[in-house]
């Protein structure tokens, strides 16, 4: 490593919140000119941590330096005076606003008697936006640029100030791959301009393209640092969870039923077109393929909140219409959502009326609701699921990412569907919890449900599904079986590239 | 977790030791500088205020379950005149005409109901059809339906006093009358309708989570509409209470209305952005105001510095409400 002090270095840095050691004793430094990448779980002290760099939160314990120098930061404001500029994950951005006031939001140049100064303020932000090859100029709305675009004006924000340091929090969460080489090109022209980098990601390939060194934090408490030259992903994986995550393929011999669910020719607008497939009771079947290629649009159809341009749906043989996600219920059709949050769940609502919602209008002696019938339909999820919670009474915001996916889950099985959707199932939810969650998905399968699992990451797609449905802009490119599934082939015909050109249906 | 709770705590019983407060303070300050000779925490005082309360009290009831809903209703103030309006009027319509004093008394009450019911159904059948927020569709209906009273007798007041009506109005059961009555069940009613019905579960989860009630198969719009017809109910029957005995309607009559009812509510601790909310402690706002009013009055404040007080009292509570909140969050977040 080099000798020159770094850009920027921790020592120590503690944080407790009421009950939560969140950062404890956490250790981390940035070279001028260096990748730095910042590993770990939902929940490991990222974000506690980019908060203190940041100055949003105070450490109790531990020190900073910057260039050397011990400081102080207690605002972001005084953060980025020192040079620390954060990239947040979350655009922070006035849609309404011009790029260049943006840009210069909070310090726009002033003539007299307060009023901006246009041309300096152009002419400014002007060539940062040239400096960062940004194929946009200083005054166009900010509301009417691609995600990758404004992640770009916050890029310039960060350049008005002589950034040492800059955080990246996740800045790849939602750009097509096109704008990731863009913004990787930034990211090592900054490098080359000396700037330190800590590059805060969950995709490991990234990590290896992008990094110099990658530093591992569990629990809040720092794990170690790895050369990235050096390291491979098991190694990084082990560090991360403390041992290796079983995700290997399904081998487990599909227990077919009879088709639960035929798709026969279904479209939707732009969305997705002739849609064909079939789903037997007994079985899992995995949805994979880019961001936007369809998948969820087509759990969102067969719920009843999209509606179907043409096509057919059959349940058990018979045709049906599902126009609200009312009739989808009615048919036996349950989606478990992919943002838990927004569209699953009710966090002010406890556990018991989270899991009964959709029945409750069934649960009634006379016109009230039967606290009895309720608890009763909560305990036997509650066992069956294993979610831990202290009581029904419990909130749903306040317990884990993996027993409110649970809660969700059991929601819809207490209502005995024929085909459970499941969207994203273990999105956000930590690493222990998952393997759980994919051990429910094949035992409802052994228990007869036809499960769809809708999913973005491949390991878990291939663990859990009997069959797997590749797609790419809106059609079904290639159906695979267990046996024939290969990363290779799969990744191949979600990119569009049709392996011996058997499309299958 | 306990210290959440705790927090929780505070903020349900918070209207309550507020009120509490307040007894203690008018009765120790009556001492020193009422105008009058009475005791503030007299039991007809006390009889007299719950009575006082009911008009406003029985429409933030309505608003609560609006409000809970995710919604609200600035037509209410308007309704309520119409309501009276209709109510005073139809006793002279010749279709109820020989039915008598007493007789028309039901036919009149149940043309203001209707109307009320109708009007707040129209606020619930634009919010459901359209999707336009329920502010902007009841700003709207505020001014139009102030238009139709004002269209019905243009400037002047509707007059008629019906004394069978009258009697039945002021007599008292406990030494409770009939408005203080009808505040009370209500109170209760609606408490059950929300806490222990179906149509209150979902109210509350359409109010927390409007996408993941959709998913979870309520059919959120018809749900809605019943709650504006609901409220539409309420009204009418405020305005049933308040005019029954009074027997005159003046068109500006219940203007800010649907403000002092939202006063009361935010109060209560209803959340503004829906799903949280009580209607008992709605119940402790509306007697809290008024409490602050009459407690005033009574040591000779005028009508100004009470509505001043009023005032940065309900801005005290939303900073108390907010800190308590930021402080239960900061807990969670790891």
């Amino acid at each position: 490593m080099r000798t020159q002090s770094p850009a920027l270095r921790l020592e120590d840095i503690v944080k407790t919140f009421p009950g939560v050691r969140a950062l404890d004793g956490v250790s981390f430094e940035v070279q001028p000119g260096e990748v730095h990448a910042l590993l770990g779980e939902n929940g490991a002290g990222k974000s506690t941590l980019m908060k203190v760099l940041a100055g949003m939160h105070q450490p109790d314990e531990g020190r900073i330096y910057i260039g050397g120098r011990q400081v102080t930061m207690k605002t972001p404001l005084e953060a980025k005076a020192e040079g620390v500029v954060l990239i947040h994950q979350e655009l922070s951005l006035a849609e309404e606003l011009s790029a260049a006031e943006n840009i210069y939001l909070g310090e726009l140049p002033r003539k007299r008697f307060g009023l901006v100064d246009r041309q300096t303020l152009l002419a400014k932000a002007g060539a940062i936006l040239e400096r960062l090859k940004c194929g946009f100029g200083p005054e166009v709305t900010v509301g009417d640029l691609s995600i990758a675009n404004k992640q770009m004006v916050e890029i310039a924000r960060a350049l008005t100030v002589d950034a040492k340091t800059v955080v990246f929090d996740e800045p790849t969460a939602s750009l097509t791959d096109a704008e990731k080489v863009v913004l990787f090109d930034i990211i090592r022209d900054l490098k080359d301009r000396g700037v330190g980098i800590v590059y805060i990601s969950h995709r490991m390939e990234e990590i290896f393209t992008i990094s110099d060194r990658i530093s591992v934090l569990r629990d809040g408490s720092y794990r170690g640092t790895l050369i990235t030259a050096d390291t491979n992903e098991d190694e990084v994986t082990q560090l991360m969870i403390g041992r290796s995550l079983d995700l290997t393929r399904n081998h487990e011999p599909a227990n077919l039923g009879a088709i639960a669910l035929e798709v026969k020719a279904l479209c939707c607008g732009s969305l997705f077109h002739d849609v064909s497939f079939k789903v037997h009771s007994g079985e899992v079947v995995g949805f994979y393929g880019l961001v936007g290629a369809g998948r969820t649009e087509i759990a969102e159809t067969l719920f009843g909140l999209r509606t179907p341009s043409s096509g057919a749906i059959c349940l058990e043989g018979k045709e049906v219409t599902i126009s609200s996600p009312v009739s989808a219920i009615e048919n036996g059709i349950s989606l478990v959502p992919e943002n838990r949050k927004e569209q699953g769940l009710v966090l002010g609502m406890n556990c018991r009326d989270n899991i009964t919602l959709p029945q409750v209008s069934d649960l009634t002696a006379g016109p009230f609701v039967s606290d009895g019938a309720e608890i009763a339909i909560f305990d036997h999820y509650r066992d069956k699921l294993e979610i831990k919670t202290p009581n029904w009474r419990q909130l749903v915001g306040n317990l884990s990412g993996g027993n409110q996916q649970k809660i969700v889950i059991g929601k819809w099985l207490s209502m005995h569907p024929k085909v459970l959707i499941v969207d994203e199932p273990t999105r956000g939810i930590d690493v222990g919890s998952k393997s759980e969650i994919h051990k429910l998905i094949r035992d409802l399968a052994r228990q007869g449900y036809a499960v769809i699992v809708i999913s973005s990451e491949m390991p878990e797609v291939m663990h859990v599904s009997d069959r797997i449905i590749a797609m790419y802009q809106g059609r079904i490119m290639r159906e695979f079986t267990s046996e024939e599934v290969t990363e290779d082939n799969l990744v191949q015909a979600i990119s569009g590239i049709v392996a011996n050109g058997d499309r299958a249906a | 977790m306990t210290t959440s709770n705790r927090t929780k705590t505070i903020k349900r019983g918070a209207i309550w030791g507020f009120i509490v407060l307040e007894l203690i303070f008018f009765s120790v300050a009556g001492r020193f500088l009422s105008v009058s000779q009475t005791q503030f925490m007299d039991l007809d005082n006390m009889l007299l205020l719950l009575k006082q309360s009911a008009p406003i009290g029985i429409i933030a009831l309505g608003m609560t379950v609006i409000m809970i809903n995710g919604n609200i209703d600035l037509s209410v103030g308007a309704i309520f005149a119409l309501c009276a309006i209709v109510m005073l009027d139809s006793q002279t319509w010749p279709i109820f005409a020989g039915l008598g004093e007493l007789g028309v008394i039901p036919f009149a009450w149940g043309m203001a109901l209707l109307t009320g019911m109708v009007l707040g159904a129209i606020n619930g059948l634009i919010v459901w059809k359209t999707g336009v927020d329920a502010f902007i569709v009841t700003l709207g209906a505020m001014l139009g339906y102030r238009g139709l009273v004002f269209m019905y007798n243009g400037e002047q007041p509707t007059f008629l006093l019906n004394w069978t009506l009258v009697d039945m109005i002021e007599s008292s059961l406990l030494g409770l009358e009939f408005p203080a009555i009808a505040f009370i069940v209500l109170t209760f009613l609606i408490w059950f309708l929300m806490t222990k019905t179906v149509h209150g579960r979902n109210a509350y989860a359409v109010g927390d989570n409007r996408e993941a009630a959709v998913n979870a198969g309520i059919r959120v719009g018809p749900h809605m509409l019943w709650n504006f017809v609901l409220i539409g109910f309420l009204t009418a029957l405020s305005s049933i209470v308040f005019y029954s005995a009074s027997g005159s309607v003046n068109p500006n009559d219940g203007e800010l209305y649907e403000l002092w009812a939202i006063t009361a509510v935010v109060l209560g601790g209803t959340k503004l952005t829906g799903g949280s909310g009580s209607v008992i402690n709605t119940f402790g706002g509306v007697i809290a105001i008024q409490l602050l009013r009459k407690g005033l009055g009574h040591i000779g404040a005028d009508t100004e510095t009470v509505n001043l007080v009023i005032g940065l009292i309900l801005i005290a509570v939303l900073f108390l409400d907010r800190q308590l909140n930021v402080k239960g969050k900061g807990e969670l977040r790891t």
